[in-house]
């Protein structure tokens, strides 16, 4: 703490536990709630970098041919805004998240290892203006696709000056999330109130253990895959170089071993929240607990051993092309566990429907939806004609922008009263969430009609045939666009003072048989158990009737 | 936060940390491993190094059989070759031995090293087509402005199954100069 600081608080001496002052607060801060906010702000900010990049790609596809940019910014656009999505605004959304509510969810005061936190979150920023940077480059940013794949990579007129930037870029944003996992892991572990068991822990805390295992476990992996695409580049090795007796096909697999457990880090969190905020709007303890639990360790293991359905049509014998089939159809068992958990949770609960209900009840319909594509192209025979469409792009957007993003926004509308101690504008709310529902159904429901007639991805330019759909297509990206910023207005409003209302401790009826967090004052307090609590609601523990 | 959990945690963030490592190099791990298997032809069939000199074996022809192999050659954007089959197209027989001729030269007024890489179309059918010589076998020298017409003899295994009518075989050439110099 600087000089300053400390005359600063000696002003007033009930408030030397309070935040730092000024904008150094913020850059030296190792208070869980700051990194949290931190981590929540720089998300948002990235899902609108990444949006912007979304809605140049659905311009230029409004019509066939080409009209706004060019073929290899559009390649960057799509690579960007995969990257930027998945790396600059979903993951970091959900550490954000954990920042703010593991330790409020399990009694702790902080989390575990607060100084590398800090380091964590500016490792973060780092690796994203790293990426960001390669826009701004003799021959562009990344335009290989996020998949990074060689030989396509490493061509002069793909890579230009990127690559080394996109593959530090990669390393640090490694870096971060690794280091982000350990201190989750630490805090769930070590910081827990003595009262919590482990299977006392509310589903959001268990997801997340689970997710930064599958962290530790495959960033380093991905990690290790840039930089042989960076020594074969630059220092004539030949891991990927079929001249020097490599195989681009060997990166396919390294990538997916890492991509494919790397969606689940996306999801499982998503899984989490859910099973969070359902019971509180149902007014009934969650469903099956236990067996939630044991489907995202599931979920998890599987995630492992599945890789290969991302690669059906490389060439695989028909002996691994049925082993990846029959083991990928087998993620929809422990998945269906937790969609029909979620149901008989709502079943003859007294529910109501605030916006983070709503947000949470359509992810559970478009969530299935995006499984089911996800079980159509299991099948290796059928996934031929899928492979590289729009079918593949309509399938990950549903499990990622009506599932992941919508339980962000849910998770938004459901802990901001809480954090901020003002309620969001309900009307605004519902506008918001059935402008979105409505216009990311018509953004890519037609998606998968465009991929089943044969539509390719990552092209800037199509075939007439294609036209309606995509334009159809490119009217409801505007729209889920557009609402977009009515998000963004409610969260600056609600952090300026909302409807002004003064909410409650629990801010949702009865929300405190449910978890820790909602018997705490609101606003949440710079600090909060400084002492555990001595009992914890176990609600979720006992079995509807 | 006590003593004992801090240090508590220090402890388990190293053995995590440990862990990351360990993965790290677990990655570079999957490179023998994928070698490995697909030796064993569980996860991939047609590599380069499945594509290796075999001795001229006696077999049966079977005239009954007509089996129509394509030849086609690739050069990557930046590869100052020219390079082309000298036979497009053969209707062969499964057990018969043939030869055929490919033309390539090196366009620059350099020393070149090159590396010729088959594909297979359909490629679960490499293990049926035996090359007995081939210029891909090893990396081929081009002086300056030189052309070479290079021959391949090669027999389709008269076990190749019913329903393969057409095979592509394509070659790629790399140029290996500069990696070469380098290593």
């Amino acid at each position: 703490m600087s000089a300053a600081v400390d005359e600063h608080d000696h002003h007033d001496d009930h408030h030397d536990h309070g935040p730092e002052k000024g904008l150094l607060r913020w850059i030296i801060t190792t208070n869980h709630k700051d990194i949290g906010t931190l981590y929540l702000l720089f998300a948002l900010t990235m899902f609108f970098v990444g949006g912007s990049m979304a809605m140049v790609i659905r311009a230029e596809l409004f019509e066939p041919g080409l009209q706004f940019v060019d073929p290899a910014f559009f390649n960057s656009m799509t690579t960007m805004h995969a990257l930027v999505m998945v790396f600059g605004a979903v993951m970091p959304a959900f550490v954000g998240l954990a920042n703010w509510q593991i330790p409020l969810m399990i009694g702790a005061a902080d989390m575990a290892l607060p100084r590398m936190n800090n380091m964590s979150f500016w490792m973060l920023v780092a690796g994203v203006l790293l990426l960001a940077s390669t826009l701004f480059m003799e021959g562009g940013a990344p335009n290989g696709g996020w998949t990074l794949y060689p030989p396509l990579v490493l061509q002069p007129i793909t890579v230009g000056k990127a690559l080394p930037f996109a593959v530090f870029s990669v390393h640090l944003l490694g870096i971060s999330s690794i280091m982000g996992a350990i201190n989750i892991i630490a805090t769930i572990f070590n910081m827990r109130a003595p009262a919590m068991k482990l299977m006392d822990m509310p589903l959001f805390v268990w997801t997340w253990l689970i997710t930064a295992f599958l962290l530790i476990a495959v960033m380093p992996v991905f990690a290790g895959a840039v930089t042989m695409l960076l020594t074969d580049k630059f220092f004539h090795t030949s891991f990927f170089n079929a001249a020097g007796g490599g195989d681009p096909v060997l990166y396919e697999h390294i990538f997916w071993f890492f991509g494919h457990p790397e969606v689940y880090i996306m999801i499982l969190p998503t899984f989490g929240v859910a099973s969070t905020i359902i019971p509180v709007f149902a007014r009934k303890p969650l469903f099956g607990y236990a067996s939630m639990v044991w489907a995202t360790a599931s979920i998890a293991f599987l995630s492992f051993i599945v890789w290969a359905h991302h690669m059906f049509t490389v060439g695989m014998p028909i002996a691994g092309e049925l082993y990846f089939m029959y083991a990928t159809m087998l993620i929809a068992v422990p998945t269906g566990v937790k969609v029909f958990n979620w149901t008989a949770t709502m079943w003859k609960g007294a529910m109501t429907f605030e916006t983070p209900m709503l947000f949470s009840i359509a992810f559970v319909v478009l969530f299935t939806m995006g499984g089911f594509t996800g079980l159509m192209m299991a099948i290796a025979p059928a996934d031929f004609q899928y492979h590289d469409t729009y079918f593949i792009v309509a399938h990950f957007h549903y499990t990622l922008v009506p599932a992941s993003v919508f339980i962000l926004m849910a998770a938004g509308y459901f802990w901001l009263p809480k954090w901020t101690g003002h309620m969001y504008n309900e009307k605004i709310g519902q506008l918001h969430f059935w402008l979105s529902t409505i216009s990311v159904n018509i953004l890519f429901f037609p998606q998968h009609f465009l991929g089943l007639a044969g539509m390719p991805r990552r092209i800037p330019d199509y075939a007439v045939q294609f036209a309606d759909w995509n334009m159809i297509s490119s009217v409801g990206g505007f729209i889920f666009g557009a609402s977009q910023l009515l998000f963004l207005y409610i969260v600056i409003d609600t952090i300026r003072g909302g409807t002004g209302e003064k909410v409650s401790d629990e801010v949702w009826e009865d929300a405190a048989k449910h978890g820790l967090e909602w018997t705490l004052p609101s606003p949440t307090p710079y600090h909060t158990w400084t002492t555990p609590p001595t009992s914890v609601p176990t609600e979720h523990v006992l079995d509807s009737h | 936060m006590t003593d004992s959990t801090s240090k508590k945690n220090l402890k388990l963030a190293r053995t995590l940390l440990v862990v990351a490592v360990t993965m790290f190099g677990f990655g570079y791990a999957l490179v023998p491993i994928y070698d490995v298997l697909c030796e064993w032809k569980w996860i991939q069939r047609d590599r380069p190094d499945d594509i290796k000199k075999v001795p001229e074996t006696a077999y049966t022809v079977d005239v009954n059989r007509e089996i129509t192999v394509e030849f086609l050659t690739v050069l990557n954007e930046s590869t100052p070759m020219t390079f082309r089959a000298e036979t497009k197209q053969l209707k062969v027989h499964p057990g018969q031995y043939y030869s055929v001729n490919f033309y390539a030269e090196n366009k620059t007024n350099k020393e070149m090293k090159a590396r010729a890489i088959a594909s297979f179309s359909p490629a679960l059918i490499s293990q049926y087509f035996e090359k007995i010589e081939c210029f891909c076998f090893s990396e081929q020298t081009f002086k300056a402005k030189e052309a070479k017409t290079m021959p391949m003899r090669f027999v389709i295994n008269p076990e190749i199954p019913e329903q393969y009518k057409t095979i592509t075989l394509s070659y790629t050439f790399f140029d290996n100069t500069e990696r070469s110099v380098n290593n």
